[in-house]
């Protein structure tokens, strides 16, 4: 086994193409379970930490771009805080402290677990994932990056570069239920986003369906009832029937950290809290 | 970059320590306790949960189960066992004992290199945020009221109003 530590992203690519399927490693956090564990045993693995481009990211009235090796504890506060409070408030929930210094939104992407934090954010905020390889950068639509459980669209030639967001103007959280209130994994979480620029609403469920789900039909149903380029209206009716439309859009499953029906109840108690938090 | 040799050195509480034959994927936690004999750093869940593998890596606390310990090349490590600076207890380490902070002690040095963490970016916490901080660091025997009572001690002088 060999490590190797590129400080460039060219530098990295040229030794993934040079080792085709060595594992890319950024906080660790996932892939050193699996090592410990003996259920990997990587032959090469290429390290991004000490590569400053990925650590870095930039926040404009247009576009916000977040290199895939910032860790969630300079999401959590800061200038990405206030530019993106549904991804501040998504960080927050990952893990512990240790784990928030280390873990990378490339991490999540890379991972792709339905249950990955930082996925639903990206989602609802329609954010593009950049890839790089030898051939330049191809930008790809989260809605088309995410295809399976811990399936992305990332070539074996690819590293993942950063995210891009467009801004939006509005209301925007995240809300997740786990067994206890510190370090734990989503048993079902929501994203939910009020752009008044686009006038709309979007909303992301994580941990309850093989990838990210938007519940697009919920979305088209709320479009044509109220006018998203303003405040919600404050309507206990209208939020609750969109809950129950979301939480229909859920695809859950019963496994070893929940069951199906209580997902399903839970993005339902989410989404009404988040779309009537968001009227306040 | 390290090659299939395992040969590799570190930096560990400002020394240069050299791994020698080891396997590469071996994780931080282990080349600091079965390699270089700094036992202080405790293994238990392997997956990042407990806290009681809790180092500093370039300033950060982390879980060095997690951090492949060949990516940490070029890195300052820092572990408990390197907070003081001659061996004798930090401020810290005296006030869990003075609460009796510590029972069974096994989660007691990562629970001091959080704290210490802690205080160096925040030297006045609020028991919020003493809460958050420490909520990666798993503790059986305290129920932690001991843990938060030796902060908020050593908190208070540091600022100078308690002895």
């Amino acid at each position: 086994m060999t490590v190797h530590m590129p400080v460039s992203l060219d530098e990295a690519v040229d030794l993934l193409v040079a080792n085709p399927g060595a594992r890319l490693l950024t906080g660790g956090t996932d892939t050193m379970v699996e090592v410990n564990f003996n259920r990997l045993k990587p032959t090469t693995v290429i390290g991004l930490r000490k590569i400053a481009a990925l650590r870095e990211f930039s926040i404009s009235s247009e576009i916000i771009e977040i290199g895939a090796g910032v860790p969630y504890a300079r999401m959590e506060s800061g200038p990405l805080a206030e530019a993106l409070p549904a991804l501040a408030a998504a960080a927050r929930t990952v893990g512990s402290p240790q784990i928030r210094a280390a873990g990378t939104l490339g991490g999540n992407l890379g991972t792709c677990s339905p249950a990955g934090d930082g996925l639903p954010v990206l989602a609802a905020l329609d954010a593009s994932i950049n890839l790089r390889s030898p051939k330049g950068r191809r930008i790809v639509p989260f809605a088309d990056f995410m295809v399976g459980v811990k399936r992305n669209a990332r070539s074996a030639d690819e590293i993942i570069e950063s995210v891009t967001i467009v801004p939006t103007s509005g209301f925007q959280d995240y809300a997740k239920v786990g067994v206890r209130n510190a370090m734990v994994i989503s048993v079902a979480s929501v994203c939910f986003v009020h752009d008044r620029k686009s006038s709309s609403v979007r909303v992301a469920l994580g941990a309850v369906g093989p990838t990210i789900i938007r519940p697009r039909d919920a979305e088209a149903w709320l479009a044509q009832r109220v006018d998203a380029s303003a405040a919600l209206p404050a309507d206990d009716a209208i939020a609750t029937e969109f809950a129950r439309r979301v939480a229909a859009e859920a695809r859950p499953i019963d496994d070893h950290r929940s069951t199906a029906a209580y997902r399903r109840h839970a993005i339902e108690t989410l989404t009404r809290r988040l779309y009537l938090r968001s009227t306040k | 970059m390290s090659d299939t040799t395992g040969f590799y050195e570190l930096a560990v509480n400002g020394q240069r320590r050299e791994v020698r034959d080891s396997w590469v994927g071996e994780s931080l936690l282990y080349v600091l306790r079965e390699r270089l004999g700094l036992m202080g750093s405790k293994g238990a869940c392997e997956q990042g949960e407990c806290g009681s593998c809790t180092v500093l890596v370039d300033g950060d606390a982390v879980c060095s189960c997690l951090v492949l310990s060949a990516s940490a090349v070029g890195s300052e490590v820092v572990t408990v066992e390197g907070l003081s600076a001659d061996g004798s207890p930090t401020d810290v380490q005296r006030a869990f004992v003075d609460h009796g902070a510590v029972q069974c002690g096994f989660c007691t040095p990562g629970l001091i290199v959080a704290v210490h963490h802690l205080l160096d970016h925040n030297p006045d916490p609020s028991p919020i945020e003493v809460k958050e901080a420490l909520s990666g660091n798993i503790c059986r025997c305290t129920g932690y009221g001991r843990i938060f009572a030796a902060v908020e001690t050593v908190v208070a002088v540091r600022k100078g109003v308690a002895k």
